[in-house]
């Protein structure tokens, strides 16, 4: 199918339809779907890719979603060996000295563990911000703050306007997987319901928060569910312009029950780089997450409409718990390299998308 | 835009139609390309070239195993991450047993064929290549890829034979066609740097002409992402053009990156994008070769996929042992299925082939 028509809307501001992005995911000229992608990107971010230099720390694996989930690697029930929980001492630990390293945020997830009350996750939070209170808190999914309005009884905006009064700057995208109801269902089970994490994304906008917006793909959704999930998010950001990045998650098959045992191919992560580019035309940024699809994959991405590489990770045990091969860190030097080979020009940004240095 | 960038964008267009028609480019416009051309453009150029030259959309692999016979070698390529010298305790030399397994693990899975290399044992003479490649023949129905240039130079040497004689010799004793490895960069400035002892572009290129000479067919590689300058892999590509402008020889040309882990060459690894950006002029530049390999072993799975899409249309190998690369860092190795589901994840019919590029089955899903 020609693109002739969809490189028409796209050069006079129109918006794309749902069949217009099946139609360019079909598509097989797949230079003119990178053309059109970068030549987008490029209009919204000039030359610049962006990356931040952070840490990751999951709290805990404990998850009382560990048997419904299908496709996690990571979390583990009560009576699991692997199951674990942080003391307050390891948490430090896993911040310490992060400022000297020059990482300014704090990327905070984990399970949703059935004893812990929400005085150990606020307190997580509070705690982190003291010692470290220049540093950026990026914390809970959805699916977390969901769970705190259950076992507090306290209403959404609440339990967000606590969090932030403790010290949570924004919220991560995670917890989205695929939004369409029938395959959340296979996916996740009972986990929060899709209208929750819209809910909680909605509340966390109108509080001034920001946050970023994920979808897992490679599984058994559909091309149609993928587009189906990009287009509730732009629905949503039309509203309220809150989402910063959208960050596409390649599936990974190992160690979960789901009956996937493929990655996803180069190709595909490619594809759906440029489809989120053209397709969310109200979001700045689409982040290609170097952890997931390589960062060779990812250093070709921001020509195929990605404009962020992420950053450095240290201690990153979600993916690589489902058989991620890549390093759990990568140098500055390093992802600045990739950058400039890849003819674009790094930029090290904070969590909200300042910049911090230019590298021209 | 300045109206000197508007006229050499212009100009560069214009090269990049005259490619993707299939005219001949010379090394002048090659350097203009890798150096100005925009990668998506040059990927487009080589990927219609692609189809223009393979236009039934199969993408061919083969399978088959490599077999390091020696780890002993005496050339000491900086880059190397496998050789042993002479008489290093983690030294060793395959047995006719050892070697008669791993053949019939090969066969057991459908492989078609053996690819082995060593080490440049200064012990090994001809007789006992002959006896190794008569024994093997003599056992098994398997074709033997086997040799690059500078081990043959070396048998010759060591035996005192020319290398036209030994290949006839070795010939004659089962060999079949001549890998291409060994020619990292055929450029002397470059080779005196990474490999010194190694043979020189000429000489690599003499056992090659020679191959091809007594209708013998080889491969020919590339091993770039180190200390060579762009104006060297230019280089490359037109010795290697030229040759086969008189012989006809070559059966495909098979670019990969150097793998820096454990070895004494210091440098960046090449990064993805320029590995595209020199596959996809190799597949424009080298207008004589049928078939542009690509390299998932140093490039990994995800890339390896969207060359196809660069310019190239063989996947290689299944590889059932690479002890070369793999020692320098590189882990990729692929099951057959996974071959198969990336290539028509790509919209691609997958074949498998023979070492004369010759499609044995083509794989209908």
């Amino acid at each position: 199918m020609s693109l002739d028509s969809i490189r028409q809307k796209i050069e006079t501001g129109q918006r794309l339809s749902t069949d217009d992005a099946l139609a360019l995911y079909r598509s097989e000229d797949l230079f003119a779907l990178a053309e059109l992608a970068d030549a987008v990107n490029v209009e919204k971010n000039g030359n610049k890719v962006y990356f931040n230099i952070n840490r990751h720390i999951n709290p805990t694996n404990v998850c009382v979603y560990a048997k419904s989930c299908q496709f996690c690697s990571f979390a583990a029930s009560m009576k699991d060996d692997h199951g674990y929980t942080m003391s307050d001492e390891q948490i430090l630990e896993a911040a310490a000295g992060m400022e000297a390293e020059g990482a300014r945020e704090i990327h905070i997830v984990g399970g949703i563990h059935p004893r812990l009350k929400y005085d150990w996750y606020r307190g997580i939070i509070s705690m982190l911000h003291e010692a470290h209170p220049d540093v950026h808190l990026k914390a809970w999914t959805a699916v977390e703050i969901d769970h705190f309005t259950r076992i507090t009884g306290l209403s959404t905006e609440e339990v967000l306007a606590d969090m932030q009064s403790a010290g949570v700057g924004s919220l991560p995208g995670g917890g989205a997987e695929i939004f369409q109801e029938d395959v959340r269902e296979k996916l996740c089970g009972h986990k929060s319901w899709t209208d929750r994490w819209f809910e909680v994304h909605s509340a966390a906008h109108k509080l001034g928060m920001r946050s970023n917006a994920t979808m897992l793909y490679g599984h058994i959704e559909s091309l149609g569910d993928r587009v189906d999930h990009m287009d509730r998010l732009r629905t949503l950001q039309d509203e309220t312009g809150g989402f910063q990045a959208f960050i596409p998650l390649a599936y990974h098959p190992e160690n979960n029950p789901l009956p996937v045992d493929t990655f996803t191919t180069g190709l595909d992560d490619l594809r759906t780089l440029a489809v989120a580019r053209l397709f969310l035309d109200n979001f700045r940024h689409v982040k290609t997450y170097w952890i997931m699809v390589t960062e060779k994959l990812s250093q070709l991405g921001l020509r195929f409409g990605a404009n962020d590489i992420d950053g450095t990770v240290v201690r990153e045990r979600i993916t690589h718990d489902a058989g991620g091969t890549t390093p759990e860190h990568i140098r500055q030097e390093e992802l600045v390299r990739l950058i400039m080979k890849a003819g674009r020009v790094p930029v090290e940004r904070n969590t909200v998308y300042e910049e911090i240095a230019v590298w021209q | 835009m300045a109206i000197s960038e508007a006229r050499s964008q212009t100009e560069i267009n214009a090269l990049l139609e005259r490619a993707t028609a299939g005219e001949r480019l010379s090394r002048e416009d090659a350097l203009r390309l890798y150096r100005e051309a925009d990668l998506l453009d040059l990927g487009r150029a080589a990927d219609l070239r692609r189809a223009a030259m393979h236009p039934a959309g199969q993408v061919t692999f083969i399978l088959d195993r490599n077999i390091n016979y020696t780890n002993v070698c005496n050339v000491y390529c900086k880059f190397c991450a496998f050789y042993r010298r002479p008489g290093h305790e983690e030294t060793y030399v395959l047995t006719h047993e050892e070697l008669g397994q791993k053949i019939q693990e090969t066969l057991d899975v459908g492989g078609t064929q053996i690819l082995m290399q060593g080490g440049v044992h200064p012990d090994l003479k001809i007789d006992w290549y002959e006896e190794m490649l008569s024994w093997i023949k003599a056992n098994y129905q398997i074709h033997i890829h086997a040799f690059s240039p500078v081990e043959i130079r070396r048998i010759a040497e060591f035996s005192d034979l020319s290398v036209k004689d030994t290949l006839i010799r070795l010939r004659e004793a089962g060999l079949d066609s001549v890998p291409g490895g060994g020619a990292e960069i055929l450029s002397d400035p470059v080779r005196k740097k990474i490999a010194p002892l190694k043979d020189s572009t000429d000489e690599w290129l003499e056992v090659m002409e020679i191959a091809h000479e007594i209708g013998m067919r080889t491969t020919a590689t590339m091993m770039f992402g180190h200390v060579e300058e762009d104006t060297d892999i230019v280089e490359h590509l037109d010795r290697l053009r030229e040759l086969q402008d008189r012989t006809g020889g070559f059966t495909a040309f098979i670019p990969w990156t150097f793998q820096p882990e454990n070895t004494h060459l210091k440098t960046n690894k090449a990064t993805s994008v320029e590995y595209l950006r020199v596959l996809a002029l190799s597949r424009l530049y080298l207008d004589n070769f049928e078939n542009l390999q690509l390299s998932y072993v140093t490039m990994g799975a995800k890339i390896g996929q969207v060359a196809m899409r660069f310019g190239a249309n063989d996947f290689g190998s299944l590889m059932l042992e690479e002890n070369v690369v793999s020692q320098a860092g590189a882990k990729f190795l692929m099951p057959r299925e996974e071959i198969e589901r990336l290539i028509r994840d790509a919209g691609f019919m997958p074949a498998l082939r023979n070492q004369r590029y010759d499609v044995l089955e083509v794989l209908e899903s």
